[in-house]
């Protein structure tokens, strides 16, 4: 165990309450800030939406984007990748050159390691930064400490692939090392985690990976839910219809300890398992900012928001947007995926704006779309409309494509204009 | 003591329930704002499938989102979409969209087929389709600066009888070639 994850399961023990949050204020001032600013924390599918909206609605105001990387790259089509349906990842890659230079959003690259809500400053590696608001959108974290046995080394040797980028090309590079007639595991978390459709997604990809380059092997799903959690008459099709042969479904399972050196992990109920390609998706979290800034709530998984201005209900002028936010709900909450993060994004930032400018707040109205493929030319979606009602977000319409795949190919098509329009939203 | 009690209540409450209990209905930007995911920011589409909303009147919107919410515009997520929104809400989108500017695209066309596909819109086309397709009368949509892959799949869609040509529109089709059309395509994506 790395000092770093160390000292970070001290802070969860200590509650992650008001004395667990580190010392800020030391350290020099990065920017020292004139007029009005919102600070925004993370340049993925949410973060970059309410950096350049707040721009857009009013340019008045500072924005400043704190990112780790110069690039992003999307996890949404990422299976494509892993699955050796794309060459490389090109088409996931953003940078944020466009989105500074149009906007005028300054770009920080660095890593914030502390929010003082008290005295609105964040802390990067590089310095402090002072906000008059703060939007979070810190994505995803992993609750590595359910699996025991779970290392530094284990993400190496059994790769969640569920942040694109390295990881993706860890599961690619192991499957196609795998010889024919190997056996591929995948394990996904309980309910509530980012992309409910994504590792039903990879099972089908990877499925079709195999029965095209190395008919001999097998895949095994296994979910840690109880059953199917999205797109359930689809994916269920499509396994019965395209890969009877080589796939199995396996609900209620999940992994409680894992040993790299044997490539085996241990399963509750089953005796240990031993794969040569072990896709190991653990449970989830809000990103480990969200846990050290205290955003997260009693159950110290997700930050628990106001649905129309997503500011925090645990520190005022911090808004958090995307997988990380719990959002009060009616029904079906909106997934953990990117569009909901886009939409998400939007709607913070035009209340933010709105509370900055001391103006009426507007309600909450969002979208979520979704695009999962089930082989290299057929696609199934689902599409979602979400409003405010009685101080809780709920869906006014659901439903997913119609279960005899006649629009596959059309919104296989459709799914990469999605990519395309939604990347370039944010990135320019 | 209860009236206190009850004093102190409601205001926690109403603090609970501030930002929900004081805000307007969703404006025309809040509700298309989510469109741009896909149909990018203020309707600007970079999806080669998908058409760019920007500038397209309020009419051409409404009668779409209708459309596909009964069924009678064949779709694959949007009549899934519409069947979220009411009628005002459409109007509302429409009024947002209908006041961006037109979107402008650069894409690869044929010059031979742009300039064919000029003279038939002159010809046959101009009466709905104003200004090169810059704009639309009535609920007629933007034509101008489409992607070339959403013009040709709705063409092939309006042919094959899966989505259904306006009256005026079939009159004006009916003599015209599959070359003729794929010049009009053509034209209006070269359109700026």
């Amino acid at each position: 165990m790395t000092l770093e994850r160390r000292s970070f399961l001290k802070l969860l023990a200590a509650g992650a309450g008001a004395a667990g949050l580190p010392m800020i204020g030391h350290a020099n001032t990065l920017m020292p800030k004139k007029g009005r600013r919102v600070v925004v924390v993370g340049g993925g599918y949410g973060g970059a939406i309410a950096a350049k909206y707040v721009r857009m609605l009013d340019p008045s105001i500072e924005v400043v984007l704190i990112e780790r990387n110069k690039q992003f790259i999307s996890c949404p089509f990422s299976n494509f990748y892993i699955a050796g349906l794309m060459n490389d990842m090109s088409t996931l890659t953003i940078s944020y050159d466009k989105l500074a230079a149009n906007h005028g959003v300054k770009m920080v690259y660095d890593e914030v390691t502390a929010i003082d809500p008290a005295a609105k400053t964040v802390a990067t590696k590089g310095g402090t930064l002072a906000y008059d608001h703060l939007i979070v959108a810190p994505g995803i974290d992993f609750r590595t400490e359910e699996i025991e046995g779970y290392d530094a080394n284990t993400a190496k040797a059994f790769p969640h692939a569920w942040k694109a980028g390295e990881q993706s090309t860890l599961l690619r590079q192991q499957l196609q090392a795998m010889p024919d007639g190997g056996k591929v595991l995948i394990s996904m978390p309980v309910t509530p985690y980012r992309c409910p459709p994504g590792p039903y997604e990879r099972s089908c990809l990877i499925a079709h990976y195999l029965k095209k380059h190395k008919p001999k092997s097998k895949l095994i799903l296994l979910d840690a839910n109880p059953d199917v959690v999205s797109k359930k008459p689809l994916f269920t099709k499509a396994w019965s219809e395209l890969y009877k042969d080589n796939f199995e479904y396996i609900g209620a399972k999940k992994v409680t300890k894992v040993n790299v050196k044997e490539k085996l992990v241990s399963i509750e109920g089953v005796e240990d398992f031993k794969a040569d390609v072990i896709n190991l998706i653990p449970a989830q979290r809000a990103g480990d900012i969200a846990v050290k800034g205290d955003l997260v709530g009693e159950d110290k998984r997700w930050c628990p928001i106001q649905p129309v201005t997503f500011e925090s209900t645990k520190h005022k002028f911090v808004h958090i947007v995307g997988d990380a936010c719990a959002i009060p709900s009616d029904g079906p909450p909106m997934p953990k995926s990117g569009y909901s993060a886009n939409s998400q994004a939007k709607v913070c930032a035009m209340n933010v704006v709105n509370m900055m400018n001391g103006k009426e707040l507007v309600d909450f109205s969002g979208i979520n779309v979704c695009y999962s493929a089930i082989d290299d030319h057929r696609s199934v979606s689902i599409a979602q409309v979400f409003k405010l009602e009685g101080g809780k977000v709920k869906s006014s319409a659901t439903a997913i494509s119609p279960a005899d795949f006649s629009l596959g190919k059309e919104e296989h098509a459709y799914g990469e204009s999605w990519l395309r329009n939604i990347l370039t939203e944010m990135s320019t | 003591m209860n009236l206190r009690w009850s004093g102190w209540a409601l205001t926690a409450g109403a603090l609970a329930m501030s930002s929900a209990a004081f805000a307007a209905p969703p404006t025309p930007a809040m509700l298309a704002n989510a469109c741009g995911g896909c149909h990018g920011t203020n309707g600007g589409s970079a999806g080669l499938m998908m058409p760019s909303l920007a500038a397209h009147s309020k009419e051409a919107i409404v009668d779409a989102m209708k459309k596909f919410k009964s069924g009678e515009r064949p779709s694959t997520v949007m009549g899934r979409l519409a069947k979220g929104y009411t009628d005002a809400e459409f109007e509302a989108m429409g009024e947002f969209f209908a006041k961006q500017k037109l979107h402008v695209t650069n894409q690869n066309v044929d010059k031979a087929k742009v300039a064919k596909g000029a003279v038939l819109q002159e010809k046959h086309c101009n009466r709905c389709h104003n200004e090169e397709g810059r704009e639309g009368k009535d609920e007629t949509p933007v034509m101008a600066s489409q992607w070339l892959p959403y013009l040709q799949l709705q063409m092939e869609m309006y042919l094959s009888g899966k989505r259904k040509m306006p009256e005026k529109m079939a009159e004006k089709v009916k003599p015209l070639s599959k070359e003729d059309l794929d010049a009009l395509m053509h034209f209006y994506a070269s359109v700026k």
